[in-house]
């Protein structure tokens, strides 16, 4: 029973990472029907800034508390990493909007190519380990939780709860779920689609760096190529919860992240991957627009 | 909104500037972008810490490039894109505006003679002017070569146009032994000339059939069916790995191997297709795209059998159908049987030319296909999926086949590469993989295959000549490594062609079948069931 808790917490950690870049998966999705393939370098991107950052604080001043230092690392990668994505959209996806359906596609994985040579490019090759950053461990009933996690989820759970009041309490929330539901009627009402549809961007690259910066925290160590493999994992969370559905991107995170931390633990970490792959296609399935997504209606 | 339109608002915003305000804010956004990433560099101390080093002059030099980048572009370019536009369109001849000041007879003339001037001196250049600027003769001969061949194209373009398949296989029948023929006479020796020629026949016309294969398979999956597969590496992996091991373990023929592997990819095809195949696009496309990383991830661990990143190496050559072998140990080697000189180059050219007949039936299945009622199927399917299913059109099977004969063409394609490598490696089957095969049936226009094997070329050909860049150590220090910028430039390509050309280099192929005439019977003149 402890182990299983154990895992449990494990997962939640996990999933909390792959439910805040799943959110930017879903969100373009949902708004713009595209598959913004960079977003897992995006994710990467923000741990690097974070890295920069943090490497920066520390040659600047001599020494600086740790929640200081995340704040700044978050901050700072949030802003940057906006600005990529809001770049990113604006030269390769908005030209290409009115054209047809793979075309944005082709760029967004053009970008993710792009992306991630850059980085390796300006920053080498390697991988870049930083020390821990935190490091305290406690045991409850002999299950231990590291204050990392503790942070993880307290994050992710307050940027949830930011996020969903700007979605569904403010006016640009608003305008985006009317984007969403139709971009020309949005439009003839008076509502900025473009201006929506960066900002849109912009969120959704601030909660990656937010994951991005966890991520660091957590693992301590970022390479040019980590972003394709939490990329994929967050989209396959994404679809899984319902593209295109908020909740459904947290709760397909938080799914993913527990089939990943159940697997390893009671049956081969080898396999992890495979088995969240696998579940992903067992639940479309069943439920072909996934678990809560709204089925798409045909009309002729 | 009231707009005042006054004499003042106008004189403010000449295009210049306008220009020097796009280029400040362009300034600013690379500015941002660039300060983390070029101004500082991460890198190991002595004791393995991370420290930053920093680099205010290069991060200087790439906001003020691109600031000058964006003012140049809004000031002049934009200015002269829109005239050369309105041009093309009072003439009426769309691309003569601009190529003909550039493709002119004396410039021709004068390129013919500097090539030639350049390849008969060749060899003396180094001796004549130091080691450097005969690097920049060089240089300046590829670039010689290349406008002639251009001017060549551009002189013939209208001939080129009506016989452009023709010309196109001949020109790729004909490949290896042009480059076996230059390459000779520019060293004075046949063997000389068939060593030099594997990096051209290997590199850059093996490479790039491949990938042309592999689009052409592609194709009929993403292209004819319309359905976005993203794990097609999947079926090339399982088609690797199929004449790998059972080529290994069992010493099976290649010529055996080949139709097996592709039935193997093609089984496969099937049954990931019937389970996910009623998803609806995007949902396809993860779920293939999961596909093909499951294939990755067991073939790195499932090391009983694949060997796991470690790969499978000493895969058996291909024979010449049997009657002569490619190793030089054996006693029926081709150059023992035809009383010929020891070289690499000609199973590197056999190569080719087999996976040159690879491509070629692929070409011709897909051609053929597109008229019998499945190929229209998959049209049909690809424009309307309701009106299909109206029609009585079983959309399921209709999609297997498609998937099964796209998964076929990636079998035969991997059992080739396997072949050609002698090594498969996990590393070899990423996800990249699959995305750089779709681009390339995207860019190239989906459903068109001339267009398809152009975007190869450009794509694939063009990635391969950034390997050939040495030149630019001379200019950049000995430190400078081209290979690195290989995949930036890549993806880069990738943005921009698609925002240059969004449909293409060729351009969606219409369906095959298609009602052209209009036929002006109103419907009270038809009875039911006619007409």
């Amino acid at each position: 029973m402890q182990y299983f808790v154990q895992q449990l917490i494990n997962g939640l950690t996990l999933g909390s990472i792959y439910g805040l870049i799943a959110i930017g998966y879903t969100m373009v999705y949902g708004i713009i029907g595209m598959i913004n393939f960079a977003h897992g370098d995006i994710f990467m991107v923000g741990a690097f800034t974070a890295l920069i950052v943090f490497l920066a604080l520390g040659a600047l001043f001599y020494s600086v508390p740790v929640v200081l230092a995340l704040l700044v690392m978050m901050i700072v990668a949030m802003l940057l990493t906006s600005l990529y994505n809001w770049t990113i959209e604006k030269v390769a996806y908005r030209p290409l909007r009115g054209s047809f359906r793979l075309a944005p596609l082709i760029t967004a994985i053009g970008m993710s190519i792009a992306l991630s040579n850059f980085v390796q490019v300006t920053q080498g090759p390697r991988n870049k380990p930083i020390p821990p950053m935190v490091s305290q461990v406690y045991n409850i009933n002999g299950i231990s939780v590291s204050l990392k996690q503790i942070i993880i989820v307290l994050v992710t759970a307050a940027l949830l709860a930011l996020f969903w009041y700007l979605v569904n309490r403010t006016s640009l929330g608003r305008a985006q779920r009317a984007c969403e539901q139709d971009r020309k009627m949005a439009a003839l009402l008076g509502i900025d689609v473009d201006r929506t549809i960066s900002i849109t961007f912009i969120m959704g690259a601030a909660l990656a760096a937010v994951a991005g910066t966890l991520f660091l925290m957590y693992y301590g160590v970022i390479a040019f190529s980590d972003g394709f493999t939490p990329g994929v994992k967050a989209f396959t969370a994404a679809v899984l919860g319902g593209i295109g559905s908020l909740p459904g991107a947290v709760l397909g995170g938080l799914m993913i992240g527990f089939i990943e931390s159940m697997w390893s633990a009671y049956f081969s970490i080898d396999y992890k991957d495979v088995a969240a792959f696998s579940i992903l296609a067992i639940v479309l399935i069943f439920l072909p627009s996934g678990i809560l997504g709204r089925p798409e209606v045909e009309k002729v | 909104m009231a707009v005042t339109v006054s004499p003042e608002r106008d004189s403010v915003a000449t295009p210049v500037q306008r220009a020097m305000r796009e280029a400040l804010y362009a300034g600013a956004i690379s500015f941002g972008l660039f300060v983390l990433f070029i101004g500082l560099k991460t890198g190991q101390n002595i004791s393995n810490e991370l420290v930053l080093t920093t680099r205010w002059g290069l991060l200087a030099a790439v906001v003020i490039a691109t600031a000058v980048g964006r003012f140049l572009y809004v000031a002049y370019g934009q200015p002269f894109l829109a005239n050369q536009k309105i041009t093309d369109v009072a003439t009426g001849a769309l691309p003569t505006g601009l190529a003909s000041r550039f493709f002119q007879l004396p410039t021709f003339i004068v390129a013919i003679i500097a090539a030639v001037l350049l390849f008969v001196f060749n060899n003396s250049l180094t001796g004549w002017v130091g080691a450097e600027p005969a690097g920049y003769l060089q240089f300046l001969r590829a670039l010689a070569v290349i406008y002639v061949l251009a001017c060549g194209i551009y002189y013939f373009r209208a001939f080129i146009h009506a016989n452009f398949t023709k010309l196109g296989i001949t020109a790729l029948v004909l490949y290896p032994i042009l480059v076996v023929a230059v390459l000779s006479l520019n060293a004075w020796s046949i063997t000389g000339g068939l060593q030099g020629s594997l990096k051209w026949v290997d590199n850059f016309g093996i490479q790039i059939l491949i990938y042309v294969m592999l689009a052409w398979g592609l194709n009929i999956v993403v292209g004819l069916a319309g359905l976005l597969d993203l794990g097609y590496v999947a079926f090339y992996a399982i088609g690797a790995y199929a004449y790998a091991l059972l080529g290994t373990q069992y010493g099976l023929s290649f010529w055996i191997l080949l139709p097996a592997a592709g039935a193997m990819a093609a089984f496969w095809g099937v049954l990931l297709g019937f389970p996910v195949l009623r998803l609806r696009g995007d949902y396809l496309a993860i779920v293939t795209l999961a596909f093909g990383e499951i294939i990755r991830l067991v073939l790195i661990n499932w090391r009983e059998v694949t060997h796991g990143s470690a790969g499978i190496s000493g895969i058996p050559k291909v024979s010449f159908f049997g009657l002569m072998s490619f190793n030089v140990s054996d006693s029926n080697y081709i150059a023992k049987v035809l009383g010929i000189a020891q070289s690499g180059a000609y199973y590197k050219i056999f190569l080719y030319y087999l996976i040159l007949g690879l491509c070629l039936l692929t070409a011709f299945v897909t051609i053929r296909l597109r008229r019998l009622p499945v190929g229209r199927a998959w049209e049909a399917l690809r424009e309307d999926e309701i009106a299909c299913r109206s029609l009585g059109i079983n959309t399921t099977t209709t999609k297997l086949t498609a998937f099964a004969t796209g998964a076929m063409f990636g079998g035969f394609a991997g059992s080739f590469f396997a072949a050609r490598q002698g090594f498969v490696s996990p590393e070899s089957f990423v996800f990249l993989e699959s995305a750089i095969i779709l681009a390339i049936v995207v860019l190239g226009g989906m459903g068109s295959l001339v267009g398809i094997a152009v975007a190869a070329m450009v794509m694939i050909g063009g990635t391969e000549a950034l390997r050939e860049l040495d030149f630019l150590k001379q200019i950049f220090g000995p430190d400078f490594t081209p290979e690195l910028y290989r995949m930036l430039l890549f993806g880069m390509a990738m943005v921009i062609v698609m925002l240059w050309k969004p449909r293409g280099f060729v351009g969606s192929r219409e369906p095959t079948a298609f009602l052209k005439v209009r036929r002006a019977v109103s419907g009270s003149f038809t009875k039911e069931g006619h007409g």
